[in-house]
């Protein structure tokens, strides 16, 4: 591909958490970028073209080159745009970073949404997993204003989520994960997040993702 | 730099990644055997969460998952034999196909191992289809690193041994030199450099441990029959 000025886009979906991290990502740093929404249920060309192995969204195109996979684009945005880092310094650090984030995605977002798809004890143990990790989670974060201490970073943009989706899904799954009795520390966190300057004003429509995940919610459970 | 520890196994692919980053780094280490059958008080207080190897453990400090702690010994040993590659987008690349690597060739080949009957078959093509994205990825290039190893050949290299205990533990084949040229040259070439060929477990350990594994999977399938 011809490298130049040909700036950075981001493919995106509206109600995609992975998609809302680089975008955050993105705005934190002040890189400026054109974002190109995909219809998930409808692809275009377009998708299979950037991101032929797994035709996900999130993909960053910068300079022509196409980047998928949230966590990755995030440690790249890092490396071109070193202003306002979102990682850690210290190489012990960003190990542990990078290993909460796989926690984040693998474990607590995993079995979140499994509480969405599924129903009676399928659901009952999803909920069960979920609170499990999320303990986990709040013995990592402690006492801290975000997980990356004072400012927010790139563990914060992972475990966004929580924040903003978890709820919803708690919603429209009819469950209870993050009790705030149970998890002061997260259920300050989550405060701290959606106040935040950047994320504040540019988070989905509550009643948009109300309306889309409980669509989901019977397309799953009429699968099973 | 402080005394480094690994704790793993030799027959464990992912144990053995971490090894071959430190020995091409020059690095010493202990490496403190585990018993995946009975883990040591030092594996489940170093890593309290997944109780999995590798660990090292650096400056008292445990650092988990082999891919993330072979970029940990690229940042802490960064003058010598760098692994990632130098260009921010090359190297996010290799994080994408070390990722793809870690969740669908391995997985699927191993799932092939397992699957019997009519899914076996399904599970084999499943398999073939991710290692032909990989034949792909070195076209053009000796090494996924360029002219020598690097990071993604790290995370590849159990193809070179453990790849072929697999097929022989499954019943099957599944890389095969006609189908993948390119993939099987690269296997040769990588397993002839001394910092790899030094750590490579005997064959019939991998065979062993694979064979374990199995057969304690399948136990637990008809336990629950």
């Amino acid at each position: 591909m011809e490298k130049g000025n040909k700036g950075v886009q981001l493919v995106g979906f509206w109600v995609s958490p992975f998609v809302h991290r680089v975008k955050w990502g993105m705005k934190l740093k002040g890189i400026e970028f054109e974002y190109i929404e995909e219809d998930m249920f409808n692809r275009s060309p377009l998708l299979s073209q950037i991101n032929p192995v797994t035709g996900k969204v999130p993909v960053l195109v910068h300079d022509g080159n196409p980047l998928p996979e949230s966590s990755i684009i995030l440690e790249y945005l890092d490396e071109v745009w070193s202003h306002a880092p979102l990682f850690p310094i210290d190489a012990y650090q960003r190990a542990q970073a990078r290993f909460w984030s796989k926690f984040a995605d693998q474990k607590v977002l995993e079995s979140a949404w499994l509480t969405v798809c599924s129903k009676d004890e399928i659901q009952e143990k999803a909920v069960k997993d979920a609170i499990g990790h999320l303990e986990r989670v709040e013995e990592k974060l402690g006492g801290r204003r975000f997980f990356g201490g004072d400012t927010i970073g790139y563990l914060d943009l992972m475990m966004g989520f929580i924040a903003y989706m978890l709820p919803v899904w708690e919603e429209v799954a009819a469950v209870t994960i993050l009790d705030a009795l149970k998890f002061p520390n997260l259920a300050a966190w989550k405060s701290n997040f959606v106040d935040h300057p950047t994320i504040n004003g540019d988070l989905p429509s509550k009643d948009e993702m109300l309306t889309f995940f409980q669509w989901q919610r019977e397309v799953h459970l009429q699968r099973i | 730099m402080g005394g480094v520890k690994v704790l793993g196994l030799n027959s464990s692919f992912p144990c053995v990644r971490v090894l071959w980053a430190l020995k091409l780094k020059g690095v010493n280490y202990e490496i403190v055997e585990e018993n995946l059958l009975n883990k040591s008080p030092l594996l489940l207080q170093m890593n309290p969460i997944h109780k999995k190897v590798p660990v090292l453990i650096h400056k008292d400090k445990p650092i988990v998952e082999s891919l993330l702690i072979l970029e940990y010994i690229d940042e802490v040993w960064k003058t010598t034999y760098p692994l990632m590659p130098e260009d921010p987008y090359d190297c996010s690349m290799a994080r994408f196909w070390a990722k793809f690597v870690d969740e669908k060739v391995v997985v699927t080949a191993f799932e092939a191992m397992k699957s019997e009957g009519e899914g076996k078959e399904v599970a084999i093509v499943a398999a073939k289809e991710t290692l032909e994205l990989l034949e792909k990825q070195i076209e053009g290039k000796k090494f996924f690193g360029g002219d020598e190893i690097g990071y993604l050949d790290l995370v590849v290299g159990w193809i070179c041994l453990w790849l072929p205990a697999i097929e022989q533990v499954g019943g099957m084949k599944l890389l095969d030199s006609s189908t993948f040229p390119l993939l099987y040259q690269w296997t040769q070439c990588f397993v002839h450099i001394p910092a790899i060929h030094e750590c490579l477990p005997p064959r019939e350990k991998a065979v062993d441990y694979f064979q374990t594994g199995l057969n304690y999977l399948r136990s637990l399938d008809a336990s629950k029959k």
